[in-house]
């Protein structure tokens, strides 16, 4: 049996708002989206069984094996109802994870409805409830569903009155699935009819189109992903951009079920994709309002924002030669990263490279991935920054993304981006949380009980401090069972100082660090002590110096090689000594020159690697 | 004319394995019934009538090294068989040095007497250190005073040269030990001394005692101090280093040594034994089980050779002949002009005038820098 009507009713376009339900599904990295979301192709019959594959949405590898980057955003899936109508379910994807606030929101802004999945073995993680808070800032109809509920391991009954604690639900409401074998997902299916509201809005007003997603692709361009509030979008509309008011020909306008299927427009209450020809992902960017160029709208739909980096690290390829690689790179990954910002660098220590912003941490760990692994580059990072604004005693106001224009002169005041954190954690480990937070001059906003013994804590915490490798600080102290969300809230005026590394006399600028005047000598401390087992001996005294200004705040010192010469040398040993030699002619190429101090990039790398890690040995 | 060779036999027996060791030699536990200790030279002699083939008629050997492996536990008979054997398959120059590595545990006066008329004319006796406590750590299985009494007994029975192997800087050696290794060393009236610090190879006893915590690992600062100890100390009592870990007294250079160091035609007999011959390099399978089943079916033992190119021989130049005590010729230097004035700041180049020729040659304090010397050089 095919769930797919050919009646009028299913044409996009032509649908019925009163039949359309868009939703998302919130959940946690491996509480099971995808296995559900498979489920549900398959259950609504857009994919058959035999050409099912495992994870359907979530196709990067296939995607990147046939050149095409055209991602089941939004999926159109027909639903037979119990009341034997054919509803329209749009499944819209939610970028998954901590930096992408902004871009979650408007996917929510897209839906009327969320299905809020939690692995019934795990219950709640931070990062689900913080989307959680968003979608019901949204006003979205919630649908709470524990999946996984075939496993041994499984809690259902506790995680069940958790989730009810959290929504203020009966804990009978919440369903129960396994995404697995499929069991409770038609159901599902029928409750999203019956309890997330169709789509209102005005068939007969101007169109109005939130983007909530755009994509670049290699061969069409750039993929938009739109939600339609008012009016309609038709294939011979030319579009207009609300926030830059550029106007674009549509080359083509479609829905995706799962595959791209082309239609002549789209109406009120529907998601699909429009192509315009545009190359470039800042040219459709996601928040913005989409209308036509003849009797468009006048005013936008609310919530646009322009991606603001939060958080900036130096990128410098290990081997300089690879520098025009690493900016052709960056200009690839722009064109479907919006976010992604970035400027020529140099750098002393290591040579030419690039000064990116980044959302968070946690998009730069991706872009730094994706640079490493689909470029083929290796990279160094610098330890990452956030924005400073420096007063200075002449009334002079600076702001610094980069230790480097910190200024020399008389400072006033510097003021830091502070974040509201939420940690969700095991009761037990509430007290080394605290330690930790505390120690990264945190303030307790409040802390729950979601459950018997799992914790809900909310700090504002310094932005510095969590992009200071807390995420993994807080994994290793709760055997990793916390997880964590943050949203930048604020600013506030801290004793900040930059504390500077020298080598041989010689400022390193990948090392300067900004931090707290409390925590400046132990930074000097350790990245010289650092530095002193990772710079080989040279030929010469090399002394390690921390530095506020000129003020010597930490020394340590590398004492002169004497020795290196291999006692022996005879017939067998000649070809192997003479390949160790050209080996080390080879790493010589990987040395960086400090003054005159020869660091092997190793160093570089490890000490610009999380220093307390080190520190603890 | 004729073309000078060298040739190296190498024994892979050894009674014990010594703890630092990680030379391609076996205990007899090790091998089993494979292969067997008493008819092994036999296949020695296979291989040295098999390779004299490839070597021109005017080939002529000048110096012959038995090393091991520990190359007296196949008794005074082999050896001179093997000599003997070699003497057979190649013309031999007058001045022939032959010589053998031993234990001081491993020969007594009449094998040594039996191998003066073979013709053997030097012996080297791997000595390492007079304290107990340094002999124990190193796995050595001869007793203190066993080097120098076996040194005086090889003069006695007419060897014309005699070296004693020191090793510096073992965990818990104090300069005291290491005056007193010195002492004995003096004593014994030898004319060569290798001097070699403490390696702890991969693979191993020494290694995995270290990596377990057992033993630290040898300093290097205090490994250059005991070389400028032992430089010092030879030096007062009439060597010369001629290599960076070798001294000796005029006349006691090791000359089948120095035919490695300045890069002659040498050619290695022996399970793992490596061979050079006008830039091609190539070596033998390293096990004696290969090594004889091989040799057995008539085949060559060559594992696997190298042909080297101008850049690879020009880098051989520079890091063997800048271990030696006459340098490389000024105009074999590879660096700028700037390098080699940094590397003459930094005290550890000279420049010498040696037979009306410009050459660099290493200060003391660029002995214990060699490599990094080696390394800037041939940049």
């Amino acid at each position: 049996m095919s769930h797919q009507p050919d009646s009028g009713s299913w044409v996009p376009g032509a649908t019925d708002a009163s039949l359309i339900r868009n939703f998302c599904i919130i959940a946690h990295i491996d509480h099971g989206k995808s296995t559900l979301a498979d489920r549900m192709l398959q259950i609504t019959g857009v994919v058959d069984d035999r050409s099912m594959r495992a994870q359907y949405l979530d196709r990067m590898d296939i995607e990147r094996e046939r050149g095409i980057t055209i991602k089941s955003q939004a999926v159109r899936l027909p639903f037979s109802g119990s009341d034997a109508r054919t509803y329209v379910l749009n499944l819209i994807d939610t970028p998954g994870h901590v930096d992408f606030t902004y871009e979650v929101s408007r996917s929510l802004a897209a839906c009327e409805g969320a299905v809020l999945l939690v692995d019934a073995a795990q219950g709640i993680e931070a990062q689900t409830l913080a989307n959680l808070y968003l979608a019901l800032e949204n006003d979205l109809q919630i649908i709470p569903v524990l999946n996984k509920i075939d496993l041994p391991a499984a809690q259902p009954e506790k995680y069940a009155a958790e989730l009810a604690h959290i929504i203020g639900c009966s804990p009978d409401d919440v369903l129960k699935v396994s995404a697995k074998t499929g069991e409770g997902v038609a159901d599902l299916l029928q409750t999203i009819v019956d309890l997330i509201p169709a789509p209102t809005g005005d068939a007969t007003a101007p169109a109005r189109a939130m983007i909530f997603d755009s994509v670049y692709d290699t061969y069409r361009g750039v993929v938009t992903y739109v939600r339609v509030i008012d009016g309609r979008i038709g294939t011979r509309d030319r579009i207009a951009m609300m926030s830059t008011g550029a106007v674009h020909e549509l080359l083509e306008v479609g829905v995706i079920s799962p595959e791209p299927q082309i239609a002549k427009g789209l109406g009120v209450g529907e998601v699909g994709y429009l192509i315009t020809g545009v190359k470039d992902v800042r040219q459709s960017r996601v928040g913005d309002t989409i209308t036509t160029a003849n009797r468009g709208a006048t005013n936008p739909l609310g919530g646009y924002r322009d991606p603001k980096p939060m958080v900036f690290s130096g990128l410098y390829p290990i081997d300089g030669s690879d520098y025009p690689i690493l900016r052709d790179a960056l200009d690839r990954l722009k064109l479907n990263d919006a976010a992604l910002q970035y400027e020529p660098e140099t750098s002393v220590a290591l040579g030419f490279g690039f000064r990116c912003g980044f959302l968070g941490l946690l998009h730069l760990e991706i872009v730094r991935e994706r640079l490493e692994r689909e470029f083929d580059l290796d990279l160094i990072s610098t330890a990452p920054n956030v924005i400073y604004k420096v007063q200075m005693e002449d009334g002079k106001e600076l702001t610094v993304t980069n230790p480097s224009e910190f200024p020399e002169g008389k400072v006033a005041t510097v003021t830091e981006p502070i974040v509201k954190a939420t940690v969700i954690l095991p009761s037990e480990f509430v007290g080394t949380v605290m330690e930790l937070c505390q120690a990264r001059r945190g303030s307790l906003l409040g802390m729950d009980y979601l459950s018997e013994d799992r914790v809900e804590m909310r700090y504002t915490l310094p932005l510095a401090e969590i992009v200071f490798d807390f995420f993994d600080q807080l994994k290793s102290r709760t055997r990793g069972y916390a997880s964590l969300d943050y949203e930048t809230s604020d600013e506030q005026v801290a004793d900040l100082v930059k504390v500077d590394i020298l080598l041989h006399g010689d400022a390193v600028d990948a090392f300067s660090a900004i931090v707290h005047k409390d925590k400046a000598y132990s930074y000097g401390v350790a990245m010289a002590q650092k530095l002193k087992e990772l710079i080989p001996r040279q030929q010469f005294e090399v002394p390690i110096q921390a530095a506020i200004g000129s003020r010597i705040i930490a020394r340590e010192t590398i004492r002169a090689i004497r020795k290196d010469v291999l006692a022996k040398c005879y017939g067998g040993d000649v070809s192997r000594k003479r390949k160790l030699l050209e080996k080390q002619k080879e790493g010589k190429k990987r040395m960086k020159m400090v003054g005159r101090v020869e660091v092997p990039q190793e160093a570089f790398i490890a000490a610009l690697s999380t220093s307390e890690a080190a520190t603890k040995k | 004319m004729s073309a000078p060779l060298s040739l190296y036999v190498h024994v892979p027996f050894c009674a014990s394995r010594c703890g630092y060791c990680d030379f391609n030699t076996y205990t007899a536990t090790e091998l089993g019934d494979d292969v067997r200790r008493d008819t092994f030279h036999e296949h020695l002699i296979a291989e040295i009538s098999q390779a004299a083939r490839q070597f021109d008629n005017d080939t002529t050997v000048e110096t012959v090294f038995f090393g091991g492996g520990t190359p007296t536990l196949l008794g005074a008979d082999a050896l001179n068989e093997l000599l003997a054997a070699i003497e057979d398959n190649f013309a031999m120059a007058v001045d022939l040095e032959v010589t053998t590595e031993a234990n001081p545990d491993s020969v007594d006066p009449r094998m040594l007497e039996q191998l003066v008329q073979g013709g053997f004319t030097r012996i080297s006796f791997g000595m390492q250190s007079s304290a107990p406590h340094v002999l124990a750590t190193l796995e050595r299985t001869h007793t203190p005073g066993a080097s120098s009494a076996a040194a005086k007994a090889a003069r006695g029975a007419g060897f014309e040269h005699v070296n004693l192997d020191l090793i510096y800087g073992t965990p818990g050696e104090t300069d005291d030990d290491l005056h007193r290794s010195l002492d004995e060393i003096l004593d014994a009236n030898v004319d060569h001394v290798s001097a070699y610090s403490l390696i702890v190879e991969p693979g191993t006893a020494l290694a995995r005692r270290v990596q377990r915590g057992e033993i630290p690992i040898p300093d290097d600062d205090i490994a250059a101090d005991r070389y400028e100890l032992i430089d010092d100390r030879l030096t007062d009592a009439g060597f010369e280093w001629y290599e960076v870990s070798n001294w000796a007294t005029p006349q006691g250079q090791c000359r089948h040594n120095m035919a490695y160091w300045s890069n002659a035609n040498w050619c290695g007999i022996g399970p793992g034994a490596h061979s050079h011959l006008d830039g091609r390099r190539w070596w033998n399978v390293k096990h004696p089980h290969t090594y004889a089943q091989r040799l057995g079916a008539g085949l060559s033992p060559m594992h696997d050779e190298e042909h080297l190119t101008s850049e690879q021989q020009a880098l051989e130049k520079v890091m063997l002949g800048m271990r030696m005590k006459h340098g490389i010729a000024r105009a074999d230097v590879a660096c700028t002009d700037g390098e080699l004035d940094e590397l003459h700041d930094q005290e550890l180049i000279e420049l010498a005038m040696i037979d009306d020729e410009p050459r660099v040659v290493l200060t003391r304090k660029g002995r214990l820098l060699a490599d990094y010397v080696i390394r800037t050089l041939a940049a």
